[in-house]
């Protein structure tokens, strides 16, 4: 492998937007994006294929699963902070490994009109220890549910926060991204042991590939 | 794109992004999809004997650039286009950076913070 240890490759982070179809996400993520959000795509098993389930989601019949991504630079610090939209239902999965190698936290985009399209994201980034919040987007009419009843629907932890925002606002969402990343910062200390054996981890998989 | 547009089948959908890659579907080298990519300006292929595709993603590094910005504007899959990278870094013409994806310091997350509040 022919590598480049060149200081001017830029510190970066990654950041995860899931939650389900039509959430969302693309509008998410190109109301913070210094560029359009592109797309790029990662071909669906034909197994998975005959087990899609697009019933009721009208135009998003395609063999190929697309993720959006945008980011933001800091060019005086040197960072680039991506962030990649992706489905978050189960069947796509295979595709999450990458996205959350790596990735400092997660954004899980929900409706309360389909609250159980956001189910499998919250229980994948509990299950894989990635810090998130979940933020509510708030669409015109949507039911004021109070947040003890959505804490209790999405069964979520105390310590996760909830939040409320509106994608297609850029000061909204970016409120949004400053509050994950404090939640990150608060829950820094005690979560330092786990995460340097994840970041060991990491290493390894590199050298095994 | 979808198969259905134009009445082909989906098998001959599924072969059609691998042709560029000689039917290979693992690249050479290791790449994320954040990984930073760029244009050595060398290379031992000349860029005017390379193919179509791999001509495509040499030319979207001439500065530096994810792998996910370089799929999205060759409009390849991630997997197609890694395997196209991958044999522009064997070959010298492309160097990269697997990302160091280790514990962000605590210091590097208020910069971050500060960052974005000031946006």
């Amino acid at each position: 492998m022919v590598s480049d240890a060149s200081e001017a490759y830029p510190i970066q982070f990654k950041l995860i937007v899931a939650g389900g179809f039509g959430v969302g996400k693309t509008t998410f993520v190109g109301a913070v994006s210094e560029i359009e959000p592109l797309t790029t795509e990662e071909t669906i098993t034909a197994a998975s294929i005959g087990t899609d389930s697009l019933d009721g989601v009208e135009g998003k019949h395609t063999t190929t699963v697309a993720m959006d991504f945008g980011r933001i630079t800091f060019a005086a610090d040197n960072m680039v902070l991506y962030l990649f939209g992706t489905p978050g239902q189960q069947r796509f999965w295979f595709m999450w490994d990458e996205l959350s190698r790596g990735a400092l936290g997660a954004v899980v985009l929900a409706d309360t009109r389909r609250l159980e399209d956001c189910f499998a994201a919250v229980e994948f980034f509990e299950r894989r220890g990635i810090r998130f919040v979940v933020a509510i987007n708030e669409f015109d009419g949507a039911h004021p549910y109070t947040d003890t009843a959505l804490r209790a629907a999405l069964d979520l932890k105390a310590h996760v926060p909830l939040l409320r925002c509106d994608a297609r606002n850029a000061g909204s969402a970016k409120s949004v991204l400053i509050q994950l990343i404090e939640h990150i910062v608060a829950d820094f200390p005690s979560r330092q042991g786990e995460t340097a054996i994840t970041a060991t981890g990491y290493g390894a998989t590199s050298h095994a590939l | 794109m979808t198969a259905a547009d134009h009445g082909h089948d989906f098998g001959e959908l599924w072969v059609r992004p691998y042709t560029s890659t000689a039917g290979r579907t693992q690249p050479s080298t290791p790449l994320d999809l954040v990984s930073i990519v760029r244009a050595t300006g060398r290379g031992t292929v000349a860029p005017e004997r390379l193919g179509r595709e791999h001509a495509q993603a040499l030319h979207l590094c001439h500065s530096p650039t994810s792998v996910a910005e370089v799929a999205a504007h060759l409009r390849q899959p991630v997997m197609v286009t890694k395997v196209l990278l991958s044999d522009l870094i064997e070959s010298g013409a492309v160097t990269t950076r697997y990302p160091r994806f280790e514990t962000p310091t605590p210091e590097n997350l208020e910069r971050l913070l500060h960052g974005l509040r000031r946006l």
